[in-house]
């Protein structure tokens, strides 16, 4: 695996695991005591889409083990895990929309949030609160309870403002079949 | 917008000399074995350690004080939080009830359940100290060199240096950023309502992200310039090389994880159980 990473891929990780940690700290919008609308997902979802699975497992890793560590002083590991499944699922599924063509229409569009909500839908639902039970032993209820609420926000997030960055992202890329022949 | 992080403190102590690498393993062995256990002795023992090697490293209350706030905040919340979805928490675990208070229905307060809460609160001020300590005394520059000695290959630790290396200019661009649009009249703070506010951190992160997308290129292109990733190892030019204090330190913490994980475990249950010893 060591031998596949690009040069490209190594700096991709690198910034984006420091972008990361910028919005996770600063653009990050308090919506109640300890819960947040993070801007945080649609971003790796994005670099997850460009760079690829390893690109987005390691930059949601790297990205908020430090954020936590940085601004808690402590990593609360089973949600850091949560986003490492998040950025590595987006990233392999994802190759099918094909970004670098330049083409992101409805097609895509609902191919990639099918694919965001069902991920994450996992991630937070299932895989978060698991592991909080395992490595915390925190009452099963309310850990699901969280995880529904970061479920739900965070799809919506990456579904609207994710979706966004895309479709821009898109426009900066020519289109495959943007020539023609005379 | 004056969000203080925690970053690297400069001074002259043991804890400070010890190499990346060392203070990397104590903190893995560290939190492995605080995320493990659930024996309140365990707990209160590593505690007492922690302090100890606190007063150790010279770093002042005064100079963290912003993040323990934070952090005590969080696990008031987080306590409140287990309590009103689960007060019956500490019964289901230890398998008694000794009820103290009876407010309403299940809602009563039992010693187990404050004994639980005792022990999430004790789990949470035993990684405190430990993490806070990696970062404050552990020189960033040194911090990759020390995970690719620990087998992560240099690749990647190669990122995680440039993340570190980025943070400041990112957080620097943003502060720009967004002080621009506030300029134009973009409102993030409570005054809007929540979907316009998500729509004006979205003029935020755009430029952002896109400009960042360019320094990708531009530092990629820098490096393979520059031959990164030909060979199959690297040196680095931050590197504390190991001294005995290193080894010796090394040897505690390992015997540490591995006692705190025998008392643990040798009655077969993460938890210690004061209320059928009787």
């Amino acid at each position: 695996m060591n031998k596949g990473l690009s040069v490209k891929t190594i700096v991709a990780i690198g910034i984006g695991a420091a972008i990361y940690v910028i919005l996770g700290r600063f653009a990050s919008i308090p919506i109640a005591p300890n819960t947040y609308v993070e801007t945080t997902y649609p971003f790796l979802a994005l670099m997850a889409v460009i760079f690829g699975p390893i690109a987005g497992a390691l930059i949601g890793f790297i990205g908020h083990a430090l954020k936590d560590a940085i601004s808690y002083g402590s990593v609360w590991w089973s949600w850091v895990l949560v986003s490492l499944f998040v950025g590595f699922f987006i990233g392999l599924i994802a190759k099918r929309v094909n970004i670098e063509a330049g083409v992101f229409a409805t097609k895509q569009i609902l191919l990639f949030n099918l694919i965001q909500a069902s991920v994450q839908a996992v991630g937070w639902i299932l895989v978060a609160p698991i592991l909080d039970i395992l490595i915390y032993a925190e009452p099963a209820n309310k850990v699901f309870t969280q995880g529904v609420i970061a479920a739900i926000s965070n799809i919506a997030m990456v579904g609207f403002l994710g979706t966004l960055l895309l479709v821009v992202y898109a426009k900066t890329r020519s289109q495959s079949n943007s020539l023609s022949k005379e | 917008m004056a969000v203080e992080m925690l970053t690297y403190i400069k001074k002259q102590s043991p804890v400070h000399e010890l190499s990346g690498v060392t203070k990397l393993i104590i903190f893995l062995c560290w939190s492995t074995a605080a995320m493990l256990t659930y024996d309140t002795w365990v707990l209160l023992a590593l505690l007492v350690i922690s302090f100890v090697l606190f007063k150790i490293s010279k770093i002042k209350v005064s100079e963290i004080r912003f993040v323990l706030l934070f952090i005590l905040f969080f696990l008031l919340l987080n306590n409140i939080a287990i309590y009103l979805f689960s007060p019956q928490e500490g019964v289901k675990i230890y398998g008694t009830s000794h009820v103290i208070w009876d407010i309403a229905g299940r809602y009563n307060i039992t010693l187990e359940q404050l004994f639980y809460h005792l022990n999430i609160t004790l789990k949470y001020f035993v990684v405190i100290p430990a993490a806070l300590l990696f970062v404050v005394t552990t020189n960033p520059s040194e911090f990759a060199s020390s995970l690719n000695r620990i087998g992560i290959p240099y690749k990647i630790a190669y990122s995680v240096s440039l993340t570190l290396r980025y943070i400041p200019d990112i957080q620097r661009e943003f502060r720009s950023i967004a002080q621009a649009q506030q300029a134009r009249g973009s409102d993030l703070s409570k005054n809007e309502k929540l979907t316009k506010r998500i729509k004006n951190a979205s003029v935020i992160i755009m430029p952002l992200i896109f400009s960042s997308l360019e320094r990708i290129e531009v530092i990629s292109n820098a490096m393979e310039l520059r031959g990164f990733g030909k060979k199959k190892k690297r040196t680095w030019y931050r590197a504390t090389p190991f001294r005995r204090g290193d080894y010796f330190t090394i040897v505690i913490g390992v015997i540490l994880l591995i006692a705190s994980l025998v008392v643990t475990f040798h009655d077969g249950s993460r938890f210690y159980n004061p209320f059928t010893l009787r």
